[in-house]
């Protein structure tokens, strides 16, 4: 019964990432219990803030989580990934920054409401989305080739939207998407995630999204024969992932209410994949867990947060966590987990055998 | 007798979560001898072929060849012992060439001489008589070929054991016996052959001895002479089979007024599969079915009715009226349900949990938006796992761990659940046990008696000739005769099948 449940735990698809945020957990507190010290402020407004390295972990981690959730279906319905998404958040911030801004970089007000250069964001990060899912699903391109086209043209076409110019928008309200309510101490990403992941649940709960896709990334062909149109489906999860790339592209704008067009969201496509991979889903597609993703999304800004709090530079910082990387891929391939668990099972046998005599 | 001995495995044991698959069962095999290898699904008959095959490791036993015990770890392990096999699915890569699939991972040679690997090839394929060319794409081979190649690979790497898993599932009565031809050179000159199969027939016209498992434990290793084939099919099922007997006399036929209605009706229907356009309908309550060899078409005709190849042309009617359909989803809105021929790659979703693979077609059919409950989704997979007595751990187990025979159970729960006016079955019973064979029948004639029209596709024609009261005759992708009555015998089949009278 107790091997049973040892297993039980082990064999869990959120094993993984739960192990990996605990062992983080473990080692910062071990170096500096000071990690976990959240404290109430103010900030240069003059409003309450809560900060401390855990709340810088929730809100940066905030666009990583938003994409995971996409990530997570385009790579169960097509087995492959979205390399697209850092460019496209450019693209996205740019139109937005287009319609808030009009053709004057430096305006003394916004020319539309922030929520109508949101919507159009989104209009145009399906868009995105909609042409690599075409590519991917009519004509059948492997994805990563597909996306491959809007990652290399992507941050071009962000910066001829505005003219190579680089506008600020005025209106301090914009910054409270990637800041702070005044009069709320919690970073406004957090509600923003939370909102995405409420949708994502009722998408799953009141749809057969999850269903349909998993069916299409195991079988297509029998996914089909059941009246299932796999080609819609593949199409439909590179569109959501659109809608995810173009609220990440909010938050990410609104954090400097200006956009770097060579360096926002730069490389963050990999760490998206990341996190669905540290979520134990299987990158050729077929069944997912969304949860596994998100928990895996925030282990890895969790990662980025402690590597930075130890002082690591910023240029050093891909080597570090690409060690890290290679310790969880390698931890969570069956193999070794099969080991690991025949190792814990002749633990338990010959304790088991000690009681005996 | 005992110096012929070649392979030798004794008390071999082997487990997997919560099954014993094999227990204490022994199993010897002579040079120059083709053994039989019987039983039901889950009788151990595969699990037996992994051990030996080194697929899977043995908790214990010995295995011996030779006289000299030897462990054997893995595949290749097994090759290099001169331990060669076809599977019933093919398991080469359709991607690579004929001779390439024939001759991949074998040479050690750093450097491969394609000139000579081809003509090779190609010089074994005329021997064995296979109709493909070395430098084909397997792909572009039908299913027969394919297999005859993977024959044609394990013959060719010098083995003394061939194991041949149900090699003549996909093949058809000419082929069959080509293979069979085959396997008696290859006895002759000393290769001992083990033989799994469904097919008793081919038992008892190939085969020197049978060894019969049963819920993984060894009944008893036979003399071909000595077992009769009730005695086998006895001891394959534990009991007494009424195997043969007159199972649609018993069953009354559907007595609806409406009992002569065409409630499908097609009209020179045709589809990119390469099938000359054909007429077909079905009554309300009919069995009917599509006769014809490997190749004939049958498979391709249901399809085209389904709308799981892309239909060309022709007209359909649904109860006189006339419908359009185009895809699967189409089908179904219609009330039409297909069980594909080909279960691994058109039928399970391997990953997914046995309820899931249930309620899927119903689910599609309801709507993308209204998901089933958790508890409606248990409520049905509950309720078809008992009626067709799938056995299964639970509802949540991947179908893909279910034995071959339970996952066709799965998915004939999946249409069933879907309560079709019209059920198209294409090879349902191919590979599967002769007690769940009988089932399967019992249960076509059964749903047409309540009123379902299903169209039942099988190799065996006896199978058919026993559920269907009408049959489609097809030759070279035409629909070539329509027999019924009592011109439904083998002997009319077979002369409308071979034509030219």
């Amino acid at each position: 019964m107790e091997k049973s449940l040892f297993k039980k735990i082990t064999g869990n698809q959120m094993f993984i990432p739960l192990m990996a945020l605990l062992l983080l957990v473990v080692i910062n507190l071990v170096v500096d219990p000071g990690f976990f010290k959240v404290t109430l402020g103010t900030n240069n407004a003059g409003n309450p803030v809560l900060s401390g390295y855990l709340i810088t972990i929730l809100d940066y981690g905030s666009e990583l989580a938003i994409l995971a959730i996409g990530m997570t279906l385009v790579t169960a319905a097509s087995g492959g990934q979205d390399i697209s998404v850092g460019a496209t958040i450019a693209i996205c911030g740019s139109v937005m920054l287009r319609v808030l801004c009009g053709t004057n970089p430096r305006p003394d007000a916004i020319q539309a409401p922030i929520l109508v250069a949101f919507l159009v964001a989104c209009v145009v990060g399906m868009l995105c989305g909609a042409f690599n899912g075409a590519l991917v699903s009519f004509f059948k391109i492997q994805p990563m080739i597909a996306t491959l086209i809007l990652f290399t043209a992507g941050r071009s076409i962000a910066a001829w939207v505005n003219n190579n110019m680089l506008p600020i928008v005025p209106d301090p309200k914009f910054a409270y998407f990637g800041g702070f309510i005044p009069g709320i101490p919690v970073p406004t990403t957090v509600f923003i995630v939370i909102i995405c992941i409420v949708i994502t649940i009722l998408l799953l709960k009141f749809t057969n999204l999850g269903l349909y896709t998993q069916a299409v990334g195991i079988n297509e062909k029998s996914a089909r024969l059941n009246g299932i149109n796999p080609t819609f489906m593949k199409f439909l999860a590179f569109v959501i992932l659109g809608l995810c790339v173009a609220v990440a592209a909010l938050i990410k704008v609104s954090r400097i209410s200006t956009i770097n067009y060579s360096v926002i969201a730069k490389d963050i496509e990999m760490d998206a994949i990341l996190a669905v991979a540290l979520g134990g889903n299987s990158l050729s597609g077929g069944k997912f867990n969304m949860w596994a993703s998100i928990v895996g999304a925030y282990v890895i800004q969790f990662l980025t947060t402690t590597l930075y709090k130890f002082s690591v530079r910023s240029d050093a910082l891909a080597a570090y966590k690409a060690v890290v990387v290679i310790l969880l891929v390698v931890f969570s391939a069956p193999k070794v987990r099969e080991a690991v668990g025949s190792f814990a099972k002749k633990l338990t046998s010959k304790n088991a055998l000690k009681e005996e005599a | 007798m005992e110096n012929n001995r070649m392979l030798e495995m004794r008390g071999i044991d082997k487990s997997f979560p919560g099954v014993r698959a094999l227990q204490k069962v022994d199993f010897s095999l002579n040079k120059g001898e083709i053994h039989a290898l019987m039983g039901e699904n889950g009788a151990g008959k595969s699990t037996l072929i992994k051990v030996l095959t080194g697929v899977y490791s043995k908790d214990s036993g010995v295995i011996r060849l030779d006289g000299k015990e030897v462990q054997i770890h893995s595949p290749q392990d097994a090759q290099n012992l001169g331990i060669s096999t076809v599977y019933q699915e093919i398991t080469l890569c359709p991607n690579l060439t004929v001779a390439e699939n024939m001759y991949i991972g074998r040479g050690k040679a750093k450097i491969t001489n394609w000139r000579k690997m081809n003509a090779d090839a190609d010089a074994l394929l005329s021997k064995l008589d296979i109709p493909a060319k070395a430098t084909q794409q397997l792909a572009s081979c039908s299913i027969a070929v394919q297999q005859m190649v993977a024959i044609a690979r394990a013959v060719d790497m010098e083995c003394k054991v061939l194991i041949l898993d149900e090699p003549t599932s996909s093949l058809d009565e000419q082929e069959v016996e080509k293979l069979f031809g085959l396997m008696r050179d290859l006895k002759a000159t000393g290769v001992g052959i083990i033989f799994v199969t469904h097919f008793l027939d081919q038992v008892y016209e190939v085969c020197d001895k049978i060894t019969v498992l049963r819920d993984g434990q060894l009944v008893g290793e036979y003399e071909i002479a000595d077992l009769p084939r009730v005695k086998l099919v006895a001891k394959m099922l534990g009991k007494e089979m009424d195997d043969l007997s007159d199972i649609k006399g018993e069953m009354e036929p559907y007595q609806g007024k409406d009992a002569d209605e065409k409630i499908y009706e097609a009209s020179q229907l045709f589809s990119n599969a390469g099938i000359k356009p054909f007429d077909f309908f079905i009554r309300k309550g009919e069995v009917n079915g599509f006769t014809g060899l490997l190749g004939s078409g049958r498979s391709e005709c249901v399809r085209a009715i389904f709308g799981a190849d892309r239909v060309l042309g022709g007209t359909v009617k649904r109860n006189g009226k006339e419908v359009k359909i185009r895809t699967p989803r189409a089908a179904m809105k219609n009330g039409i349900a297909y069980l594909p021929e080909d279960r691994k790659n058109d039928g399970i979703i391997g990953d997914l949990s046995v309820r899931e693979n249930i309620i899927l077609a119903l689910q599609v059919l309801k709507g993308f938006f209204k998901p089933f409950s958790k508890a409606q989704a248990n409520a049905f997979a509950e309720e078809y796992i008992k009626k067709l007595s799938i056995k299964t751990a639970s509802a949540d187990t991947p179908i893909k761990s279910l034995s071959g025979g339970n996952q066709q159970k799965v998915i004939l729960a999946r249409w069933l659940l879907m309560h079709p006016e019209y059920l198209i079955l294409d090879e349902p019973t191919r590979g599967i046990d002769v007690g769940t064979k009988v089932d399967i029948q019992k249960l076509v004639l059964e749903l047409a008696s309540e009123g379902m029209s299903v169209t039942f596709i099988s190799s065996e024609t006896d199978e058919m000739l026993r559920t269907c009261s009408r049959m489609v005759v097809m030759r070279d992708r035409k629909v070539v005769g329509e027999l019924s009555g009592e011109d439904l015998t083998q002997s009319k089949i077979m002369s409308t099948i071979a034509g030219g009278e």
